[in-house]
C-alpha cells in the first residue's frame, strides 16, 4: 500500500478530504455532515459543512458536504470532486446524479440491505478499489437501536470503518454531542454497529488482498 | 472558546455576549437559525435582562428595534433578501435619526423570481439608507463582527448592519472562537445614548426638518461616516490587541504587494478566491486579492492605497445594476479614478449559483491574458438565453420568463444526458 | 362611565369643571395646573378636534401615571401641527418615528422601560384614523396579540387630513373627500364600507377598549385615566371633528362631537377582554339631520336632485348602532 492510503488508514490527512452525503429531507442528511464535522474536529482537524437546499420538505433530495483538512479551509464552492459519497437513501441513485465526480479512488457507502450488484450500479463503481464501496443495511440499525428508521449515524459508523479517517471514539463523541441523554446513546449504538459490521468487511477485504 | 458549531449559532450567542436588552425579529431564510437561538437563550434565562418579542414583520421588527433604541435600550434584530425591502421605511428611519441599533442580514436574493439563496442584492438595495455596512468574509468574522458593531453603533450614533452570506456561511458548520463574557464586557461598556426618551428629561424626536436645515442634516450623516471611516480601523486594532486576532477594519489585502492582477470582493467568495491565488501564484501569476470588510463607508483612500501599483483589477460581485453592470465596481472605479488601471466587472454568484474555483481561475487568467470583457457574467448559461431570446422574438404570448427558462434548463439537460 | 347622569347640565357656556366638586372628581382640564402635554403655540387649524383630544387624552394619562408617560406618535396631523421645525408643543417625551409603526415603536420602548426596571412608566401611543385604521393596521394587530403594555389612542377625524382630506377606511358613508367626491349617482363615499377597529380592537379580546368624544370632556377623562392604569393592550378610539375637512364652523367642534355620539351615529361603550362591559345612553336623542346639516362634506344630502334615501341610510345606520349596542335608555328623551 502507498503511503497516502497507509497515511489514511492511520487517519491522517495529508491534503483537504471531501465528503458528500445524499439522501433525502428528514433522514438527518445534514445532520450527518454536522457530525463528520464535530469528530474531525474533536481529532484536532479543521472542517467545514454545509448543506445545500432546496425549499425544504420531506423527502425531497438533499445534499450536504464535509470538507475536513488539517489547515483552515478557505473553500466556499460545493463539492464538486468528492473522496467519499455516503448515499442514505437508495432510491436517489438512478434519479440524481450521487457518482458525478466522484474521485477514481474514492469511497462510496449506501443505505442499502442489497448488494452492490443487486442495485445495479456494478458498472458504475467498477473502476473503484473493492474495499471502497460498501452497502450498509443502515436503516434497519437504526430501527433496531434508536426505534426509528434514520440511517445517518449507523452510516457515520460504517463510514468510520470504511475509510479510517476518524476515529470510531471521535464519531461517537460527536454524535452524543449532538443528540442528548439517552437518544444520543441510542444513535451511538447503532453507529458502533455499523463499525463492527464495517470492520469486518475491511478485515476480509484485508485478507484477501 | 473553540467550537465547532453552525456559524449562525456563533452569532447568536456572540450578540447575546453584547447584552442585548430587546431582541425582535420575523423569521425569514436564511437568519432563522440566528433568532431561534436568541428566543431559546431568552426563554432558558441564559440571556437576561432581555425582552424577546416575536414580531409579526419585518416592518415591525426594526420599529420595535426603534423604540427601543430611542428609549435608552441596547436593540437586535435581523432579516435578509424580501424582508429588508420591506422594512425599507424604518432602514432610513432609524439612520436618520441616529439609532444605534445592529442587524444581521443574511444575504439572500430578491425576487422576483423569488429566490432564498445567497447574494448580495439585499443589503446593496439599502447601501445608502446610511447605516454602516460590514461584511464577513469567515465564520468566525461573522460572529465577530457583532462585537464591533455594538461598539461601533453606540459611539457613532449610527445603526451597523452586519452583511453574512446567507446558507454559504449561516448554514455552515466551522471552528469558531466564541468570546467570553467578561472578555466582551471589557471591550463593549454599556449603552449611554445621545438622545433618550425619558419622563425625567422630556425631548421630541422625529420632528419634521423643512429645506432650511434639510441640507445640514444630511451632511452631518454624510460627516458621520467619514468619522466611521476613522473609527472602524481603531476598533479593530483595538479588538486585536484584546482577543489577539484580525476581525473588521475596513479591508484586508492577500498576496497584493507585487500584484499586477488584484481581485476585489465583498464577503465569503473571498475564501474560495484566496484559494485560487495561491493556485495561481506556484505558477508565475502575479496576483493578489482584497476583501472589503467595510462597504459603508466605503474605503476610497485604503482602496486606492491597497490597488494603486496593480495593472488591472478584476471585481467579483455578487449583485447587479441592471442596464449598468456592477454596483460594487461602480464603488471601486470611484477609488481609482484617474489612475488608468483597468477595471473588469464579473457579476457572479447571483441568487445562489456557485462561484467555483475551475471558473474563477479560467477568469482571472483571462484578465492576464487580455482576453476579458469589461463586464461578464461568470458561468452564464448562453444557450438558456439565445432560447429565451428567441422564444420572445416568435410570438408576443411569450408566457412567464422564469418559468420558461427552468423548462429549458431540462429540456437542455435532457438532450446532453 | 358608571356615574349617575345628571340631567341638568349647562349648555351655551366654556365652562369646564365645577367649583364644588371635590379635586379628585373635577376635570383634569379645570385644574390650572393641568400638565398641557401637548401646550399652545401648534399649529392646528382654530377648532381642531384633535388637538384638543390630544390634550384632554395626554393629560389625563399624566395625572393617571403620575406625570410617568412616554408617547410615540404616528405621521399625521398632529405629528406634524405640534412640532414645526425648530419648535415642538410637547412637554413629554415624545417620538415620531413613520406613518405605520406607533403601535410597535410603542412596544419597543415598553420593552426598554421593561429591562430596564422602570414599569411605572406608561408608554401611549397615538395616531389618526390614517395611521391607525389603515396603513397601520397591521402593527397594531401584533401589539395586540402579543398583549404589549400599550396603550394606543386613536383619533379619528373620518379621513387622510394632513395629505388634504382624502378617504380613509374611517370615512363615513356619503361623505365628500379629495378621493370621494360628491358627483355621479352615489357622491361622496360608498355605503357598506369601512372598519371599526373598536370592534377588531375587541375580537383580539384585549383587556380595555374604549370609545370616546371630544365632546364628553369627563368621560374621555375617566376612560383614558382608567385606561393608563391598566396592563397589557389598551385601546382608545377618540372622535375628533376637523372643521377644515368637514366643512363645519370652527366654533361648532364640540356640537358637531356632541350629535354624532347623541344621534347613535358615534357610540360611546367600554369593553374588556372583548365583552362590552358599559355603555353611555344618548341623553337626547337626535335626528341624524341635525349632525349632516353642519358639515359641507354631507351638504349634497340637501340639494335638489339629492335621493332622500341616502339621509334615510345614514339614519339607519344610527339605528342599528342605537339598537345594537343598547343607546337608548329610559334616561333618553327624545
Amino acid at each position: 500500500m502507498d503511503t497516502e492510503v497507509l497515511n489514511k488508514c492511520r487517519g491522517w490527512l495529508t491534503e483537504l478530504f471531501q465528503a458528500r452525503i445524499h439522501g433525502r429531507g428528514g433522514q438527518g442528511v445534514v445532520t450527518a455532515a454536522e457530525i463528520l464535522s464535530i469528530a474531525a474536529f474533536i481529532e484536532g482537524k479543521y472542517a467545514q459543512a454545509f448543506p445545500t437546499f432546496g425549499s425544504e420538505r420531506m423527502g425531497a433530495p438533499v445534499t450536504a458536504y464535509c470538507r475536513i483538512d488539517n489547515h483552515p479551509i478557505r473553500l466556499r464552492e460545493p463539492v464538486v470532486t468528492p473522496d467519499a459519497l455516503i448515499i442514505q437513501d437508495a432510491t436517489l441513485l438512478h434519479r440524481v446524479p450521487v457518482f458525478q465526480g466522484l474521485a477514481d479512488s474514492g469511497y462510496v457507502l449506501i443505505n442499502s440491505a442489497q448488494s452492490i450488484p443487486d442495485l445495479g450500479i456494478g458498472e458504475l463503481v467498477k473502476p473503484l478499489p473493492p474495499e471502497h464501496c460498501c452497502t450498509l443495511p443502515a436503516t434497519a440499525l437504526g430501527l433496531e437501536h434508536i426505534g426509528r428508521p434514520i440511517p445517518n449515524s449507523a452510516l457515520l459508523g460504517g463510514f468510520a470503518a470504511m475509510t479510517q479517517l476518524l476515529k470510531f471514539e471521535s464519531v461517537a463523541a460527536a454524535i452524543a454531542s449532538k443528540f442528548p441523554g439517552s437518544l444520543g446513546e441510542k444513535n451511538v449504538a447503532a453507529a458502533s454497529a455499523a463499525y463492527r459490521l464495517g470492520m469486518e468487511r475491511t478485515m476480509t477485504h484485508a485478507k484477501a488482498s | 472558546m473553540l467550537r465547532q458549531v453552525e456559524t449562525s449559532r456563533a452569532i447568536a450567542e456572540t450578540v447575546a455576549l453584547c447584552r442585548p436588552e430587546v431582541v425582535c425579529a420575523y423569521p425569514i431564510t436564511p437568519q432563522t437559525h440566528i433568532v431561534e437561538s436568541l428566543a431559546e437563550m431568552v426563554k432558558a434565562g441564559q440571556l437576561q435582562p432581555c425582552e424577546f418579542i416575536n414580531v409579526e414583520s419585518e416592518f415591525a421588527a426594526l420599529s420595535v428595534a426603534i423604540g427601543a433604541s430611542a428609549a435608552g435600550a441596547r436593540a437586535y434584530t435581523a432579516t435578509a433578501s424580501q424582508g429588508l425591502l420591506f422594512m425599507a421605511e424604518a432602514v432610513y428611519n432609524a439612520a436618520g435619526l441616529g439609532l444605534p441599533i445592529v442587524m444581521t442580514i443574511g444575504n439572500r436574493a430578491i425576487g422576483a423570481p423569488i429566490n432564498i439563496w445567497n447574494d448580495h442584492s439585499d443589503s446593496m438595495s439599502m447601501r445608502d439608507a446610511g447605516w454602516i455596512q460590514f461584511y464577513a468574509e469567515t465564520a468566525q468574522e461573522a460572529a465577530d463582527l457583532h462585537v464591533l458593531a455594538f461598539r461601533v453603533a453606540e459611539e457613532l450614533s449610527c445603526p451597523v448592519m452586519v452583511c453574512v452570506d446567507g446558507f454559504v456561511l449561516t448554514h455552515s458548520y466551522e471552528p469558531v472562537d466564541i468570546l467570553c463574557q467578561n472578555e466582551v464586557d471589557a471591550y463593549l461598556p454599556s449603552f449611554e445614548p445621545r438622545q433618550v426618551l425619558d419622563p425625567a428629561e422630556p425631548v421630541s424626536i422625529g420632528a419634521m426638518v423643512g429645506p432650511e436645515a434639510f441640507l445640514e442634516v444630511r451632511y452631518l450623516a454624510h460627516h458621520k461616516q467619514l468619522r466611521a471611516l476613522e473609527y472602524i480601523p481603531e476598533v479593530s486594532r483595538k479588538f486585536q490587541e484584546q482577543f489577539g486576532r484580525i476581525s473588521g477594519g475596513l479591508l484586508r489585502t492577500y498576496r497584493t504587494e507585487d500584484a499586477d492582477t488584484i481581485v476585489v470582493a465583498l464577503g465569503s467568495v473571498n475564501g474560495t478566491i484566496q484559494d485560487v491565488v495561491d493556485d495561481m501564484r506556484q505558477g508565475t501569476s502575479a496576483v493578489g486579492c482584497v476583501s472589503i470588510c467595510s462597504y459603508r463607508p466605503f474605503p476610497l483612500a485604503a482602496l486606492r492605497a491597497a490597488l494603486g501599483s496593480a495593472r488591472r483589477i478584476v471585481v467579483i460581485e455578487k449583485s447587479l445594476a441592471p442596464g449598468i453592470g456592477g454596483i460594487l465596481s461602480t464603488d471601486v472605479r470611484t477609488a481609482l479614478s484617474g489612475t488608468g488601471i483597468q477595471i473588469f466587472t464579473a457579476i457572479a454568484g447571483l441568487g445562489g449559483r456557485p462561484i467555483t474555483k475551475a471558473s474563477l481561475r479560467t477568469l482571472f487568467e483571462s484578465a492576464e491574458a487580455g482576453k476579458l470583457d469589461e463586464l461578464v457574467f461568470l458561468d452564464l448559461h448562453s444557450e438558456l438565453i439565445q432560447r429565451h431570446l428567441e422564444r420572445e422574438s416568435k410570438q408576443r404570448r411569450s408566457g412567464p420568463a422564469a418559468e420558461n427558462l427552468l423548462s429549458d434548463i431540462r429540456i437542455l439537460a435532457a438532450q446532453i444526458g | 362611565m358608571p356615574q349617575p347622569l345628571v340631567k341638568f347640565y349647562q349648555t351655551g357656556t366654556f365652562t369646564v369643571g365645577n367649583r364644588l366638586l371635590q379635586k379628585e372628581d373635577a376635570s383634569v382640564q379645570s385644574d390650572e395646573l393641568r400638565p398641557n402635554a401637548l401646550t399652545s403655540g401648534h399649529r392646528a387649524c382654530q377648532g381642531c378636534g384633535e388637538a384638543l383630544g390630544a390634550r384632554y387624552a395626554l393629560d389625563a394619562a399624566m395625572r393617571a401615571a403620575k406625570d410617568q408617560i412616554i408617547v410615540a406618535n404616528a405621521t399625521g396631523c398632529l405629528e406634524v401641527f405640534s412640532t414645526p421645525y425648530p419648535e415642538s408643543s410637547w412637554r413629554v417625551p415624545w417620538m415620531h418615528s413613520l406613518f405605520a409603526n406607533a403601535a410597535s415603536v410603542a412596544t419597543g420602548i415598553a420593552a426598554a422601560m421593561r429591562v430596564k426596571g422602570r414599569p411605572e412608566v406608561r408608554i401611549v401611543a397615538q395616531g389618526g384614523d390614517g395611521g391607525t385604521t389603515d396603513i397601520g393596521l397591521g402593527c397594531l394587530s401584533g401589539m395586540f396579540e402579543r398583549n404589549d403594555d400599550v396603550l394606543y389612542v386613536c383619533y379619528d377625524n373620518e379621513a387622510y387630513m394632513n395629505t388634504g382630506v382624502q378617504r380613509s377606511s374611517a370615512t363615513p358613508a356619503a361623505a365628500r373627500t379629495a378621493t370621494t367626491p360628491a358627483i355621479g349617482s352615489q357622491p361622496g363615499n360608498a355605503f357598506g364600507r369601512g372598519k371599526s377597529v373598536p370592534l377588531i380592537a375587541m375580537a383580539h379580546r384585549i383587556p380595555y377598549v374604549a370609545t370616546a368624544s371630544v365632546a364628553e370632556l369627563r368621560d374621555l377623562e375617566y376612560k383614558i385615566e382608567k385606561a393608563t392604569r391598566m396592563q397589557g393592550a389598551r385601546y382608545v378610539h377618540i372622535h375628533v371633528p376637523c372643521p377644515l375637512g368637514w366643512g363645519a364652523e370652527p366654533r361648532d367642534t364640540i356640537r358637531i362631537a356632541r350629535l354624532a355620539v347623541e344621534t347613535g351615529l358615534y357610540p360611546l361603550f367600554e369593553a374588556e377582554f372583548g365583552t362590552i362591559t358599559e355603555r353611555n345612553p344618548i341623553r337626547h336623542l337626535m335626528p341624524v339631520e341635525d349632525y349632516l346639516r353642519l358639515q359641507k362634506r354631507f351638504e349634497h344630502l340637501f340639494q335638489p336632485g339629492a335621493d332622500p334615501q341616502w339621509i334615510r341610510s345614514i339614519q339607519e345606520i344610527a339605528n342599528k348602532n342605537i339598537q345594537e349596542f343598547g343607546l337608548v335608555t329610559e334616561a333618553t328623551h327624545a
